[in-house]
């Protein structure tokens, strides 16, 4: 039983994570339809920034995590967005397809190629001392995983229901040419929404870093971890793309454990296509209208 | 413009022809290679480029071609009979793969298809009694008529390449009977097809279907030109690939397919001389390529089927003389 327990905590954490990068994920489909086939990259590569700053420029800890979530928000949201998306928003949702599939080739094989193809170490943030609750042992790292997770995506949930700008954005995503007629700037907004996506993978980034070490490739993981995530949850909710990831890190961590660590990606697609073929818009999604 | 089209046909035949004769046997590969992915993205114009469908599961797909050929032919069938098991294996599972496509929209069947692929590639890898696991298959033969063997790689370049004409030729009547209107009717506007009596249920499913099994095709032709294969070869990533090619070439066109699959399959290889590079050039040259070219290469095609028609009979449009000013104005 205290097995249950302590892989609960496991796959919540890391869930949490895939959590993170599907809300991005989410937004940015929901502002801009883009379907930002470069996620898993954009995690990656604030994850190779912090250790840049960490270990060459010797940065302490805290400086170094909000230096890399300005780098990011600065490289991964509004030059993509000035440069990529402003041009290709208007050609309708495969050219964009296409251009972040190029993206995240560029990124990794530039990773790669100028970087390291080895994995680099991580310094783990938390403290990896582990707590005891009742007989049950849990990773304080996993337990604070949760935590941060959680802060991060409260805080986006204030800002989205609370602010202005969050109800412009749930203006742009409802309707995009009746939102510019209402006088939002949809442009910018595309624009900021790609920044907060920036800002969240690079918080991604930094805690899924000490679990996986930093590789060039490991993006391709992830950002099929978020798809799958933001599809099992609902496209166009964020709470439907947190009960994803939480779903697809639960299901990963219990089937690898106690089924097959084989197969340990397949659990996570039955999930996928039985929701599509029974509830397509997502368990907690809302249907769309036929566009 | 009709008489240039028939010199293109003519010109592009004597050189798929002739040129294999003087190629060395790894270009003659990499033709043959092209041959094969040509297919493949022929079958994805169909879903993609004509009905509107995206598909990641094009090389799932072909898996299902290439792994009935290799299975089959050393247990005594002929190649082709493989062929036609893996083309009608692919054909059904695009029909079961289809019919979530009538209740989803874009993204999603992306994401389903996407899912596909890769439980055809875990099948695969771990199903080692039918499919040699992440071994793969090895010693696959080519096929052979009686006396007649495409044994060696040029023989087999032209097997190849009858398949090849018998797959253009049948796209091409396909897209110019009444299921090809249908296919297009239904991308510009779903509701009007339907209002205008077209039934979508049965289209869509058909037009993901007939893709599929031309992916079944490719896969077949695939499996003995390498002899060897595992499902590495089978992954998403090829699946990009082929959307690459699509949509590179330019998406419901017929030429499309010919510049994608010319230029995703040799691109790469003329960048090889730059080592490690070679997939960041290539991955700048796509992005570049959307941004400046999102309509794909057949913009510079028909920019030069335009020069080239415009130097023999002039300017083919000549400027419209003035409208009556009193039309211009406001009543």
């Amino acid at each position: 039983m205290t097995d249950v327990f302590q892989l609960l905590v496991a796959g919540l954490s890391i869930g949490s994570i895939y959590a993170m990068a599907a809300i991005g994920f989410v937004l940015l489909w929901q502002t801009s339809n883009t379907i930002n086939f470069a996620q898993g990259e954009f995690v990656v590569l604030p994850a190779f920034v912090m250790v840049l700053f960490l270990t060459v420029f010797r940065f302490p800890f805290a400086a170094a995590f909000v230096a890399t979530v300005i780098v990011s928000t600065l490289l991964l949201g509004l030059l993509v967005k000035k440069v990529l998306v402003e041009r290709l928003l208007k050609m309708g949702v495969l050219p964009l397809v296409i251009a972040t599939i190029g993206l995240s080739m560029l990124i990794r094989y530039s990773l790669q190629q100028f970087w390291t193809p080895l994995a680099l170490p991580f310094p783990a943030i938390f403290s990896r001392q582990p707590i005891r609750v009742g007989g049950v042992i849990f990773s304080s790292e996993e337990v604070m995983n949760v935590l941060s997770a959680a802060i991060v995506i409260g805080t986006l949930q204030l800002l989205i229901r609370r602010t202005k700008l969050g109800w412009a954005m749930q203006a742009v995503a409802q309707n995009r040419d009746l939102a510019s007629v209402l006088g939002i700037n949809v442009s910018r907004l595309v624009g900021v929404t790609f920044m907060l996506n920036a800002a969240l993978t690079a918080v991604a980034a930094v805690l899924i870093a000490p679990v996986y070490l930093v590789k060039y490739d490991i993006g391709i993981g992830i950002g099929l971890k978020a798809f799958y995530a933001a599809i099992i949850g609902g496209f166009n909710q964020i709470r439907g793309a947190l009960l994803g990831g939480l779903l697809v890190g639960l299901v990963e961590t219990y089937s690898a454990a106690y089924i097959s660590n084989q197969f340990r990606d397949a659990f996570a697609l039955v999930i996928l296509i039985g929701v599509l073929l029974l509830k397509p818009e997502g368990l907690l999604g809302i249907k769309e209208e036929w566009a | 413009m009709r008489g240039w089209r028939t010199l293109g046909i003519l010109v592009g035949a004597v050189v798929l022809l002739l040129f294999p004769l003087v190629l060395e046997q790894y270009k003659l590969y990499l033709a043959s290679l092209t041959l094969v992915y040509l297919i493949l993205a022929i079958g994805l114009n169909l879903t993609l480029g004509y009905a509107g469908q995206i598909s990641l599961a094009h090389a799932g797909f072909m898996s299902f071609g290439a792994y009935a050929v290799a299975i089959l032919v050393p247990l005594g069938v002929p190649f082709e009979g493989g062929l036609v098991v893996g083309v009608v294996i692919a054909f059904l599972w695009g029909l079961v793969l289809g019919f979530p496509a009538l209740k989803v929209k874009h993204h999603y069947l992306a994401m389903v298809t996407l899912g596909f692929n890769i439980i055809v590639f875990l099948v695969l890898r771990n199903w080692e009694s039918l499919t040699g696991g992440s071994f793969g298959i090895s010693g696959i033969a080519r096929p052979r008529w009686g006396p007649v063997r495409f044994q060696s790689d040029r023989a087999y370049y032209y097997y190849i390449l009858g398949w090849t004409v018998l797959v253009v030729a049948s796209a091409h009547w396909i897209l110019h009977s009444r299921w090809g209107r249908a296919f297009r009717s239904i991308r510009e506007n779903e509701m009007r097809a339907e209002v205008v009596g077209v039934s979508l249920r049965n289209y869509k499913l058909m037009a993901f279907a007939i893709g599929s099994a031309y992916a079944g095709v490719g896969g077949a032709l695939f499996a003995p030109l390498l002899t060897y294969i595992d499902p590495g070869a089978f992954t998403l990533d090829r699946s990009i690939q082929f959307l690459m090619m699509v949509v590179m070439g330019g998406l419901g066109r017929f030429e499309g397919p010919f510049l994608g699959a010319v230029v995703v399959t040799l691109l790469p290889e003329l960048l090889r001389a730059s080592e490690g590079f070679y997939l960041i050039i290539f991955s700048l040259a796509v992005i570049l390529m959307m941004l400046f070219m999102p309509k794909g290469l057949v913009e510079i095609w028909d920019w030069m089927v335009r020069k080239m028609t415009r130097r023999r009979h002039g300017p083919a449009h000549p400027p419209a003389p003035p409208e009556p000013a009193a039309v211009l104005e406001p009543k």
